[in-house]
């Protein structure tokens, strides 16, 4: 029995989920101590729908993670290709629903995923490389070519989605309401698919194996090439419905408010416990992860912690929670040695 | 000098040899000769003036050293991402110093300005040593420690200044930096070719540079070889953070003032300047011939379409990204096209 439980034990402590689920419930507590905020019906609200689109680009970047990867791209994608289909309809006066730009927004994100699919996987250029230039070619046809400037009106059709709400929230005490964005859904259906397609389908299992080992996974008959373009285009999509949620929900289209959210989103995913190197990581993590990260951004200013200091904040959770999964990959390698070097001398 | 050497022993094969040791060095060169010529012929005025030269070599140096310690990461297969946090806290605790320094008719002691850049390489070595502990004695991946301490600097900038900017010291660092040597040579050049200089020796002349490439090529071997990689980092990750914090001192010296999100576009900047001039980011391969082309190309490039007000700046961007893609996939025919050669050796 006690062996049992501690077997389960060592099981847990060696994942990362628990440990970044018991950070982020002390920070909740602390927070709730500080300020008795936290729990607040309309504070949860707020910080679930801020957390859909960093949650949306965090699941495209944790797709990239495990395939080995890394995208710095995604902002820009998701930037171009709404601003384009937001300036196209305000152009041809769409009065239709939200589902045209939805659509529209994602062909795009297909297309510029694809772009960086092409280089990645049928040139075996390094990601960071690709998608650092691709960042940088999405953002020169947006801000030279597309000319892109603040849209303060967007089309009838998005506005009313991003202020149709799932049900409102309210403070007793405050009296402040919040909003659960009808986009949530989009989220929840996102989150749902890629996790159910990561752990049944033979797709999202051959990701995980090139990113384990690419050569291995190559010569147990994996068509790598062809994995890594459709995954590239399924993040190029994901990014585009967390920028046309992103406009939605903010009432305008700023072209380059999204940009230079990519470096926290990843520490999100690999403070979640995905390995760097890639083939490791839970979607249950990176979830978490991002979650932590939102909720730093987001409630520190109920700690009573002046909003200058988040960035210190964000950056020492990098550092220490990277440390910690770093040091436990060396410790379960050197248990590992050690096992094998018994069984030698055996 | 090469190619004088070249040219007495049978030309055309030795050339072809020369080419194909630095072909990032020649086709960077090309792509710049290209590019004078195309100024030449559109806005010959405007763009071949002293003045002007003078002044891109003013504003080259800040990002420039950036990249310069970048390089030094990438050829040892890491990567610092935290350049432009060191470089901004390094010149926003120099600009308090400064101020602390400044007297009521707003000169400066004659000390001040060795003084300054004495602490600002100290700061610099501190904070490089730090990225340095955390990828070799925790063994976080570069790109992760790197990120995350370049996000605690900035942090340590935003919450220090409150998000202003950090001005009001005296005008004469400023002018110093700003000042030309012998009415042509611009000082920040100076900091910048003393470092690359530096940074040429450690890497072509000396054992150090030897270690470091062994390093990138095979961590592994290298530890089994002898070499002592952990101090190895630490010393590479070192000397970025000190060409970071130089570069901080002209971004000082160039905007008068300090403050927490200048130059945030040079992170991804300085790593798309290093690819391009030809470092391998799997490591073990780069030299610094390239980046400082690399570097120079930018420059041109970007002071070049400035001249055509019709075309909008945002223009480099595209130009920038498109140039890096297409320098890879020309690497990636040249490599699987042609035949398969083998690595060449590193040397001066």
């Amino acid at each position: 029995m006690e062996y049992k439980t501690k077997r389960i034990l060592k099981k847990i402590t060696r994942r990362n989920e628990p440990y970044i689920f018991l950070v982020l419930l002390a920070l909740c507590l602390l927070i709730e101590v500080r300020s008795g905020q936290f729990f607040s019906s309309n504070n949860l609200v707020d910080i679930a729908s801020a957390l859909i689109v960093p949650g949306l680009f965090a699941i495209g970047a944790f797709l990239v993670i495990i395939s080995g990867g890394i995208d710095v791209s995604f902002p820009a994608l998701a930037s171009l290709s709404v601003y384009a289909t937001t300036k196209y309809l305000l152009d041809i006066n769409y009065e239709g629903g939200v589902w045209l730009a939805i659509l529209m927004a994602l062909a795009i994100g297909a297309l510029l995923g694809a772009f960086n699919g092409l280089f990645i996987g049928y040139f075996k250029l390094p990601a960071l490389i690709v998608t650092l230039g691709s960042s940088s070619v999405f953002k020169g046809i947006m801000q030279g070519a597309l000319n892109s400037r603040q849209l303060t009106i967007i089309p009838q059709g998005m506005r009313d989605w991003g202020t149709s709400a799932l049900f409102t929230a309210k403070n007793p005490v405050s009296g402040l309401t919040s909003r659960m964005p009808v986009a949530f859904i989009a989220f929840l259906i996102v989150l749902f698919f890629v996790s159910f397609m990561m752990r049944y389908t033979m797709f999202g299992r051959s990701i995980y194996a090139i990113g384990g080992s690419e050569s291995s996974s190559h010569r147990a008959g994996f068509n790598v090439i062809r994995t890594k373009f459709i995954m590239y285009i399924m993040v190029g999509m994901i990014a585009s419905l967390a920028g046309v949620i992103r406009v939605c929900m903010m009432q305008q289209a700023h072209p380059t408010n999204m940009l230079g959210m990519e470096m926290n989103i990843i520490a999100g995913v690999v403070l979640g416990g995905t390995a760097i190197t890639g083939g490791r990581g839970t979607l249950l993590g990176c979830m978490l992860g991002t979650l932590l990260i939102v909720i730093v951004e987001n409630s520190l200013i109920l700690l009573g912690v002046p909003t200058s200091f988040k960035s210190v904040f964000t950056g020492a959770l990098i550092i220490i929670g990277t440390g910690v999964s770093a040091y436990q990959v060396i410790r379960m390698n050197r248990t590992r040695r050690m096992k094998t070097r018994a069984r030698r001398v055996a | 000098m090469m190619n004088a050497q070249a040219n007495t022993m049978r030309p055309l094969h030795r050339f072809e040899q020369l080419y194909r040791r630095d072909r990032h060095v020649w086709r960077l060169l090309f792509m710049i000769i290209v590019w004078m010529i195309f100024m030449a012929i559109t806005r010959f005025s405007k763009f071949y003036s002293l003045l002007n030269f003078q002044t891109m070599a003013a504003q080259f140096p800040e990002f420039g050293l950036m990249s310069l310690g970048v390089m030094l990461c990438m050829i040892t297969g890491g990567i610092d991402l935290s350049v432009v946090g060191i470089a901004n806290l390094t010149s926003i605790l120099m600009a308090y110093l400064l101020i602390n320094l400044t007297d009521a008719a707003g000169n400066i002691p004659g000390f001040t300005i060795p003084l300054v850049f004495l602490l600002a390489v100290g700061l610099g070595t501190a904070f490089g040593v730090f990225n340095g502990i955390l990828v070799s004695k925790f063994h976080i991946p570069p790109i992760l420690a790197t990120m995350g301490s370049g996000e605690l600097f900035t942090g340590i900038c935003l919450a220090l200044t409150n998000g202003n900017a950090v001005s009001k010291f005296s005008r004469t660092y400023s002018r110093t930096i700003n000042n030309r040597i012998f009415d042509l040579i611009p000082v920040q050049l100076v900091i910048f070719v003393v470092m690359a200089v530096l940074i040429w020796f450690l890497l072509s002349k000396t054992v150090f540079g030897t270690k470091l490439y062994m390093l990138g090529t095979n961590e592994t071997v290298a530890r089994f070889s002898g070499l002592k990689n952990d101090r190895l980092l630490i010393k590479t990750y070192m000397l970025s953070g000190i060409c970071a914090a130089l570069g901080g001192m002209i971004m000082l010296a160039n905007y008068n003032s300090a403050r927490a999100d200048y130059g945030t576009v040079y992170t991804l900047q300085c790593v798309l300047i290093v690819v391009l001039g030809g470092v391998n980011p799997i490591g073990g391969k780069g030299k610094i011939s390239g980046v400082v082309l690399a570097i120079v190309l930018l420059r041109m490039l970007e002071t070049g379409l400035n001249r055509f007000p019709t075309i909008s700046s945002y223009y480099i961007s595209l130009i920038w990204g498109g140039v890096l893609i297409l320098v890879m996939v020309l690497n990636y025919f040249s490599e699987h096209g042609g035949k398969p050669h083998r690595k060449v050796k590193q040397s001066a």
